[in-house]
């Protein structure tokens, strides 16, 4: 929106978060008594209802002996921690611990590489080829989960997809008929196209409206100095869009690591559950398909856990840099 | 051919020669076929993003025996409208309105709870906002998908299970985070000077509000519906679990059934399916994208 330059004589002097944008927003003093409160009570009591209560809910269970019988009248045992301990202890969590955070750093890379390359990419082109380019990637954007899940299942599907004919023409003869979801790698390679081809859209997007607000007069001072492509794209875009990158990244961390949807069908469509699954499916699995709700809630607590912990960094640094 | 550029024969500080036209012949052509060449990689990648989509509507128009032989056919030439009619005489309907209602009670809910809150923490100062805002943020960490097993026993317990209700707070509660903060975004960008002098000019609080920063507001809050719209109508996890009986489908999970139901056999009918769903809200998302990246960066970026 409103375009605020610190400071636009010193091109590496960082996101402008420096004094200004407080002193913008800086406290008017004004009595607020009950308003702001009242203000927020709705989204409050949503809040609480639905996610807040659950997750104490969740807590509470994670103690208890909660299964089939439970389920049925006989009221909850409490455990102690013998759920975290049945589940820690069990080394099938670890194989899907281990298999979600390798899937969701994989898939956050490549999405970052690719979004924040396709939004230079934008910036570097007329704008014709920049508009084709966005439409396309709308495209993807725009397509409903379930719909562009389905989508894929159809090009990677064995005897009559395009990607098999593809690759057949390319001379692979051994994709003839060759059925992705069966194979574990295979199954998370077509997973992960999915992901990045639905994801990259929103990060392109969002790095590149970022790059638009970088005043050009930098750029040209850095050509007058002499700065290669490379070195103006360093010391100048990097750090005046490192705030996008932040939250963007941050959004693909999370996104990534509780991919649910696309694994979910993707195993009804053909794959070995046991060899696919990732938190979030083994969470459902356990809890509603296998009716272990203790069990469930307490691996639930463990996903959050490991979830806080993996963007806890980047947490830190949004809170650090960004005026609340 | 890019670090070819010429070295830099311009001192820093010294005045710049007052006649360019001798340096354009070495410096620009390379780049502009750099440009060129960045253009048609543009439009390469443009077409790889967008096939699926493509690909999605050629194949909702072939017959059977086009849709099912060893040479895939690349446009839909001759092709038929019946994978549409086998759609439509599904159960579609019924989860077509079970998403239309849920989708709207949740956009209307969360546009106003999300904007009273937004109002709030960028009008006033008080007591608990910071934390107000960290809790907002953070709350979009919690994994939706380590929480179901529980909202499932809550609405169980309200006796809410299968109904427009109790799916409808679920995502309203998923949706009103990110909303507040994009809408906290747009708030923050209507200069209160503005309120000020109208203020001055005579105004109430009230009207200097609804006359002056509401109209203003009027792209976020589009911004923001948008984003609650696409949230629900796409939403499957949740409704798969809360939505236990047949007859309460949304359309995602009557996509799944209906692709399940017909994988081996009518791939046509899927993807006129697929078609219908995504086709609504593509439209709708095409006019308001730029709105929602600038108001999510502007959102996020800026104090």
């Amino acid at each position: 929106m409103r375009p605020s330059p610190t400071s636009s004589t010193s091109p590496a002097a960082g996101p402008p978060a420096g004094g200004a944008p407080a002193a913008q927003v800086a406290p008017r003093r004004r009595r607020a008594g009950v308003l702001p409160y009242l203000l927020l009570v709705p989204a409050v009591l949503v809040l609480a209802a639905a996610l807040g209560y659950p997750l104490v809910r969740q807590a509470v269970m994670s103690f208890q002996e909660y299964g089939l019988a439970q389920q049925f009248g006989q009221p909850p045992e409490w455990v102690g921690l013998d759920n975290y301990v049945e589940l820690i202890t069990d080394s099938y969590l670890w194989t899907v611990v281990f298999r979600s955070v390798l899937f969701c750093l994989a898939n956050a890379s490549i999405t970052m590489v690719l979004g924040v390359a396709l939004a230079v990419l934008m910036t570097q082109t007329g704008p014709g080829p920049r508009l084709t380019l966005q439409i396309g990637l709308l495209l993807a954007w725009a397509m409903p989960h379930l719909a562009s899940l389905t989508v894929w299942q159809w090009l990677f599907e064995a005897q009559y997809g395009v990607v098999n004919w593809v690759l057949v023409q390319a001379g692979l003869e051994q994709f003839a008929g060759h059925s992705w979801l069966i194979d574990q790698l295979s199954f998370f390679t077509v997973a992960t196209v999915i992901v990045v081809w639905m994801s990259v859209p929103f990060v392109a997007f969002a790095v590149y409206a970022g790059l638009t607000q970088v005043p050009g007069e930098l750029y040209e001072a850095a050509g007058i100095d002499g700065a290669s492509p490379w070195q103006r794209f360093r010391a100048i875009t990097v750090p005046l869009v490192r705030p996008v990158l932040l939250i963007v990244g941050l959004l693909q961390i999370i996104w990534d690591l509780k991919v649910f949807t696309q694994i979910f069908v993707l195993q009804d469509a053909g794959g070995v559950t046991a060899d696919t699954n990732l938190i979030g499916t083994y969470i459902y699995r356990l809890g509603l398909g296998e009716g272990e709700f203790g069990l469930a809630a307490a691996a639930s607590w463990f996903m959050l856990l490991l979830t806080v912990a993996l963007s806890l960094y980047y947490v830190r640094v949004l809170v650090r840099e960004e005026e609340l | 051919m890019s670090t070819l550029t010429p070295p830099p024969t311009t001192t820093t500080g010294g005045p710049r020669p007052a006649a360019p036209p001798a340096r354009p012949p070495s410096r620009r052509r390379p780049a502009r076929t750099r440009r060129r060449w960045f253009g048609v990689l543009a439009v390469a990648v443009a077409l790889v993003w967008a096939f699926p989509v493509y690909w999605m509507l050629n194949s909702s128009f072939l017959p059977y025996n086009r849709i099912r032989s060893p040479e895939p056919s690349f446009l839909p030439l001759g092709g038929t409208l019946s994978a549409y009619e086998r759609v439509f005489d599904s159960d579609f309907f019924s989860a077509f309105r079970m998403s239309a209602v849920v989708t709207l009670i949740t956009v209307a809910a969360a546009l106003v709870f999300a904007f009273l809150a937004a109002l709030a923490l960028s009008r006033f100062r008080f007591r608990g906002r910071r934390s107000f805002i960290l809790a907002v943020l953070i709350i979009q960490m919690i994994p939706a998908e380590g929480l179901f097993i529980s909202q499932f026993k809550l609405l169980e317990g309200w006796q809410l299970l299968n109904s427009v209700v109790g799916l409808s707070l679920l995502y309203v509660a998923a949706v009103v985070p990110f909303t507040i903060w994009m809408l906290r975004g747009f708030v923050n960008g209507v200069p209160r000077e503005l309120e000020e002098a109208a203020l001055v000019d005579g105004c109430s609080r009230v009207q200097a509000f609804f006359r002056i920063t509401f109209p203003l507001l009027a792209p976020g809050l589009v911004a923001s519906g948008v984003y609650a719209f696409l949230q629900a109508w796409n939403e499957f996890t949740l409704a798969l679990v809360v939505m236990t009986r047949p007859e309460n489908m949304t359309l995602p999970i009557w996509l799944k059934t209906f692709t399940e139901a017909n994988r081996t056999s009518d791939w046509a009918g899927i993807m006129a399916g697929s078609v219908v769903i995504a086709i609504p809200v593509m439209i709708f998302f095409l006019f308001v994208q730029h709105r929602m990246t600038s108001g999510l960066v502007s959102g996020a970026v800026k104090g």
